[in-house]
């Protein structure tokens, strides 16, 4: 097994060593500054020091002996873990319809008794699952690598904050025109660069995501530049609003159902319009599998010649992916607006759609279930890990690495749905 | 002799500076079995890339039913009923059997949005229609037990017939088939013949085909086309082409 010479093992292990200590310098937040003419380290106690230390010999050892130790190796040739009974049972459709009933009892129910940051996070989580699932019918079930999602997100949010601004239009009217505003943009963006594939398409939408974002930031006189959009009306409950004191001619939540003001009830009501938009999302999209265009947006994905030499039209199920997934980007971007109340070009950056098509690729592309535990995933780890944030990139690039490694195919790899035959 | 179905004239493609088909004339009559053959690198597959619309043809004009079809996209062209299979399989790998034969019927299918949200009873009734016909399939061929795996786990020869079947879903006119026996055994070739000469007798389907087998192809053709380098070669029954001594040459080289 051990056909690496020993001398460049030692090579191998010596490098590794030094690299654990050249990377655990700036990870652990030490200073080399530079006093008279000598180096010293600042910022650090001696255990520091010494658990770098032990931690670069502990590579080196490893390195010498792993080829020695013999683990139990994986096939490579997969690329990819065996799929065990359980993980094959969680990722068929019918245990997943299962789960996620179960899933929307529990998360309809706990807001009432959880916490109210508990209950604000978990809105969030559902922004980012409902673009996770908009993105996966463009990456996951078409196979179109769009890198400027964030760019509907973005419309979707404008359009709302921008009629509720300039007209006074009201959340629930401006959702749908928000959605069909980041359709519009998807299918005049689609329209001309769906003819370009893989790599060639992903620059294009990452210049477009980029476009929307410099565009909303120099449009001063209309967005507000830089500083965006700010008192954009919360939605109502037919008519009710939910703050303390209600606009002119509008009746709040407590006053009609004579109950005392609790700031908590907001929240939480935000909480239900975005879990409502999830399902919403689910089921549409639920759906759309089942139906001759999502059939066809996986087979554009296999084959596009083979698709043309069937009479499928390749453009025009490409620009359909491209603009449903655009509407509910628009969907989540006015519910975004709605909930924080203000809107900056800030909100929309590049780091955005990776962080969307991190959930994509994490949960496993076209998984439902696997986007919505990796938007858990994404979205709560940096929260939980607040104290950490000075390391939450790190922690979120070992995810990624860890992640392609062991489970390439995601979280919850998707299932073919089963057809039945009829005898 | 009926009309015929699918008639090329004059077709030429041009790469740059290489002819790679210079003036080949094709008739197909309806359900004929029409065999394209000549040595590697004629250009066999090159006519069939112009025919399907893969490829616009840089010269000649194609007319099927006397319709010309020449410079159209080659979904419009596969929409008018002329569909092929291609040399090395192109079927949806990660689907399953009986999906791939669900895509290839997309056009027939209620392609509504709102309808298939709603599940309208229309809506259910065509899949279910699309199901039966796939079904129907998939026993033509002997794949029934095989509905429900991934496509790309199917064995080679299986995975060729389910591609056959899966034109058969776009209920063609005429079915171009592009090497069907290459990488087949003996007797999956034998079951091959069967199938197209079902195809054409029981399914008034017109079959053009690009074989190397010379076994098949003499066996089931109605009628030969010979290619060689780009240019025509003969054109004849079986009988007459065997004993056409410029085909002979071109296969065996100079004597």
């Amino acid at each position: 097994m051990s056909s690496t010479p020993f001398s460049k093992q030692l090579k191998t292990a010596v490098f590794s060593a030094l690299l654990v200590v050249a990377v655990a310098y700036p990870v652990l937040g030490l200073k080399l500054t530079t006093v008279g003419i000598n180096l010293e380290v600042h910022g650090a106690s001696a255990t520091t020091l010494w658990i770098i230390a032990a931690a670069a010999l502990l590579m080196f050892i490893w390195q010498l002996v792993r080829e020695r130790i013999p683990l139990p190796r994986r096939t490579r040739s997969t690329g990819a873990l065996p799929i065990t009974r359980v993980g094959a049972r969680l990722t068929e459709p019918a245990t997943q319809r299962w789960l996620i009933l179960g899933l929307v009892c529990v998360a309809l129910i706990w807001p009432f008794f959880g916490s109210r940051g508990a209950v604000d996070i978990a809105t969030l989580i559902l922004i980012y699952v409902m673009l996770g699932l908009g993105l996966n019918i463009v990456v996951g079930l078409a196979g179109l690598l769009d890198l400027g999602y964030v760019g509907f997100y973005a419309v979707g949010a404008y359009s709302y904050a921008l009629l509720s601004h300039y007209y006074g239009l009201g959340f629930w009217i401006c959702l749908p025109i928000a959605g069909m505003m980041a359709a519009l943009f998807g299918f005049l963006l689609g329209f001309p660069v769906l003819r370009l594939r893989g790599d060639y398409l992903a620059i294009v939408t990452l210049g477009f995501g980029e476009i929307i974002r410099i565009l909303l930031r120099n449009l001063t006189s209309i967005t507000g530049g830089p500083n965006g959009i700010s008192g954009i009306d919360k939605p109502t409950l037919f008519g009710l609003s939910l703050d303390r004191r209600a606009p002119e001619g509008m009746q709040t939540f407590h006053e009609f159902f004579g109950i005392a003001y609790n700031s908590n009830h907001k929240v939480i009501f935000l909480y239900l319009i975005a879990l409502l938009l999830v399902l919403l999302t689910l089921f549409v999209i639920n759906r759309l599998l089942r139906m001759p265009i999502g059939r066809a947006w996986e087979a554009l994905r296999e084959d596009e010649i083979a698709c043309r030499a069937l009479g499928l039209n390749p453009t025009l199920i490409k620009l359909s992916a491209f603009t449903l997934g655009a509407c509910f980007a628009g969907f989540a971007g006015s519910f975004f607006a709605a909930r924080q109340g203000l809107v900056s070009p800030e909100s929309f950056t590049f780091i955005e759609s990776a962080i969307i098509l991190a959930i994509v690729v994490l949960g496993g592309m076209g998984s439902q279930l696997g986007v919505i535990l990796a938007a858990i995933v994404m979205i709560l780890l940096p929260e939980l890990m607040r104290e950490f944030s000075e390391y939450r990139m790190l922690m979120f690039g070992a995810l990624m690495v860890l992640m392609m490694i062991w489970r390439p195919q995601g979280l919850l790899p998707m299932q073919r749905p089963h057809l039945e035959l009829r005898k | 002799m009926s009309q015929p179905i699918l008639q090329a004239k004059g077709l030429t493609m041009r790469f740059g500076g290489l002819l790679a088909v210079n003036g080949v004339n094709i008739t197909v009559s309806e359900k004929q079995v029409v065999s394209l053959i000549g040595p590697n690198g004629a250009g066999k597959t090159t006519v069939f890339n112009c025919l399907t619309g893969f490829y616009q043809p840089s010269g000649g004009e194609i007319l099927l039913r006397g319709e010309p079809i020449h410079g159209l996209p080659g979904h419009r062209i596969a929409r008018k009923g002329v569909v092929r299979t291609f040399q090395n399989v192109r079927l949806f790998k990660e689907m399953t059997a009986v999906e791939n034969l669900l895509v290839a019927q997309h056009r027939h299918l209620n392609t509504s949005f709102l309808a298939g949200l709603l599940k309208t009873p229309a809506f259910r009734r065509r899949e279910a229609e699309a199901m039966e016909f796939a079904l129907h399939w998939l026993e033509q061929v002997n794949l029934t037990e095989f509905a429900n795996r991934s496509a790309g786990n199917l064995a080679y020869g299986q995975q060729r017939r389910l591609e056959i079947a899966r034109c058969m879903m776009t209920r063609p006119q005429l079915l171009m088939l592009d090497e069907p026996a290459a990488g087949l055994n003996p007797r999956e070739t034998e079951d091959l013949k069967t199938l197209i000469g079902l195809l054409r007798d029981k399914h008034d389907v017109t079959v053009l085909l690009i074989e190397h087998d010379m076994h098949l192809v003499m066996s089931i053709s109605d009628h030969i086309v010979v290619i060689n380098q780009g240019t025509p070669l003969a054109d004849g029954t079986p009988e007459q082409i065997r004993n056409n001594p410029d085909v002979i040459k071109a296969y065996l080289g100079e004597a």
